[in-house]
């Protein structure tokens, strides 16, 4: 009876539903851009956790991998929390005065559904704004290995909130919002090469420059503890590269196809010249260096992925390999600050390379969008791009620096001496990533047995 | 009774353990440990910076045998663990004054 009254009711249910047409309004959504842009925003999130997470991790002393890992997996909630409340209107609401979003789409409020024309026009909103999520999430999460094993967790994450909402969000606006003054000026950044590189790159060399080397950089060996580790990472991050890149099309089409190539080229381009580079100097080709290589090659492709062709790819992950390979070989022990992973040599050189490669190598041919570098007899673009550049810089490093002055006032950012020893696992999370011989007594004792538990353990006994 | 404590190659724990099986000695207690002698240290390169790491892996087996075996057993470990290079290691002969069995409670000679 239940059976055949069933299909009945379910079909009035559905009558009794608002369609969808009706609920989606005029613009038609594409079905296809849509599955396209939510897959995406979900390998944008890999790249972060656990991408950075491993990669990072693998990098640090055993005794400090919880932490590098703990900080990826709480930026990740924590920007994620910033961003529906009042992170994304500040990226990308209705513009103020060309430098930030104004507050009306203050936790997703008028987010919905349908498509906003000014960022995409067949995806729904708040498909756009999951993904453009995953980029802020990832932007601060890089930052954490310029700091790596001597920054304390509550200062690390106060830091992140201010650095999300003051830096991150107003130049996400600049360069990607609609009235953002960057935008207005043509300059381009397909993926972030200065809104996510060269900010967490600056950023991450202010940082290490405010907090101070690590106690013994320079005398003891500071060396990776799981080199697989830090490959995976490296792996995960590349694969998650094709939805951070291919994704900004924001388009399943020949586009993102366009970007998907030239990011796996240049990616390939920057492990051989950097594993190169090494080679030649070192006599061996290290895999620490081809997985840092492919890292350089994808950050320098990100700002140019949806403007150049496979050749100028090439080019741009050749280039990328050898100057981040010298940057943090030659140039950060010349200087001798202590960016313990790298971060500003990696993302902040190969960042600000790739976005001035694209003033090099863009072509309108790619994307008619887009505009044409100096290659293609377009001088004022690179001008353009290196006002972006300029302007990247300048806004993070003065931020960055402001911002962790302004918490050292209220934080102790550093270890202690005797923290750094024991190592930040220990002594800011109370865990052990590898407690092979761990000997102690738990402190909560097991509930003791309940006479009706006991009888019937007695019966399990006897039974078996 | 004698302790005998050898640090060796780590690829020569093999041959090592098979020459004392043969010369019939069954038991012992093998460490992954590092250390340093006549031995340079070697150079890891780690993002174009170059580390002398001067702290090599090395195998510590640890032996309890009788006094009139020593000798013997000395010179089977250094047969099989020797390559005539530098780094090979090293053997030390400690004195033991007891063993006993905790299954049995054996003491002594017999517990070895």
């Amino acid at each position: 009876m239940l059976a055949r009254l069933l299909p009945g009711l379910l079909i009035l249910t559905v009558l009794a539903l608002p369609g969808p047409a009706l609920a989606q309004g005029t613009s038609p959504l594409d079905t296809g851009d849509t599955a396209f842009v939510l897959v995406c925003a979900a390998l944008v999130m890999v790249m972060t956790l656990p991408g950075v997470a491993l990669f990072y991790g693998g990098m640090v002393r055993r005794k400090n991998v919880l932490s590098i890992v703990m900080q990826s997996l709480f930026v990740l909630a924590l920007v994620s929390v910033q961003w529906v409340l009042w992170g994304y209107t500040l990226a990308f609401g209705p513009d103020r005065a060309h430098v930030v979003g104004d507050l009306s789409w203050l936790g997703f409020r008028g987010v919905e559904q349908v498509a906003n024309p000014d960022y995409s026009a067949e995806v729904p909103h708040l498909a756009f704004a999951v993904f453009q999520l995953m980029f802020a999430v990832i932007t601060a999460a890089l930052i954490t290995g310029a700091v790596a094993e001597r920054m304390r967790f509550p200062a690390f994450v106060a830091f992140t909130l201010l650095w999300t909402t003051l830096v991150y969000d107003p130049l996400a606006h600049w360069v990607w919002g609609v009235g953002g003054w960057l935008r207005e000026l043509g300059a381009l950044d397909f993926a972030g090469g200065t809104v996510v590189h060269i900010s967490s790159g600056v950023a991450g060399l202010i940082a290490a420059l405010v907090l101070g080397r690590r106690r013994g950089y320079g005398s003891e060996p500071m060396l990776p503890h799981n080199l697989p580790f830090t490959v995976l990472g490296a792996a995960l991050l590349w694969f998650g590269w094709f939805g951070f890149n291919a994704g900004s099309a924001l388009s399943a089409g020949g586009l993102a196809a366009s970007a998907f190539v030239v990011t796996n080229t240049a990616a390939a381009a920057a492990t051989l010249s950097w594993a190169g580079a090494e080679w030649v100097r070192h006599g061996k080709p290290t895999v620490l260096g081809a997985a840092t290589g492919c890292v350089a090659g994808l950050v320098a492709i990100t700002p140019a992925a949806g403007f150049v062709g496979p050749m100028s790819a090439v080019i741009i992950g050749l280039v990328a390999g050898v100057a981040c390979y010298l940057a943090v070989s030659v140039v950060k022990a010349r200087l001798g600050y202590d960016d313990s992973l790298d971060v500003f040599g990696v993302h902040g050189v190969g960042g600000t390379w790739g976005a001035l490669a694209t003033g090099l190598f863009a072509s309108r041919a790619v994307n008619p969008a887009g505009a044409d570098g100096l290659l293609f007899g377009n001088a004022g673009q690179l001008w353009t791009q290196f006002v972006g550049v300029a302007a990247s810089w300048a806004f993070a490093g003065l931020l960055t620096f402001l911002i962790l002055k302004g918490l050292g006032m209220v934080f102790r950012l550093r270890a202690t001496e005797e923290e750094e020893e024991q190592g930040l696992d220990l002594t800011q999370h109370g865990e052990d990533a590898y407690p092979d011989m761990a000997v102690g007594i738990p402190l909560t004792p097991a509930p003791a047995p309940t006479p009706a538990g006991a009888a019937r353990a007695a019966e399990r006994e006897a039974g078996a | 009774m004698t302790k005998i404590e050898c640090i060796i190659r780590p690829g020569k724990l093999e041959d090592v353990k098979e020459a004392l099986d043969r010369f019939g000695i069954k038991g012992m207690t093998v460490t992954q440990v590092i250390g340093c002698g006549l031995q340079k240290g070697r150079t890891e390169v780690y993002r174009g910076r170059e580390y002398s790491i001067n702290l090599l892996p090395k195998i510590k087996v640890e032996i309890v045998v009788r006094d009139d075996q020593v000798d013997g057993v000395i010179r089977t470990i250094s047969e099989a663990a020797r390559t005539g290079q530098i780094g090979d290691g090293k053997i030390f002969t400690h004195r033991v004054e007891n063993a006993a069995r905790i299954r049995t409670g054996e003491q002594g000679e017999d517990a070895i």
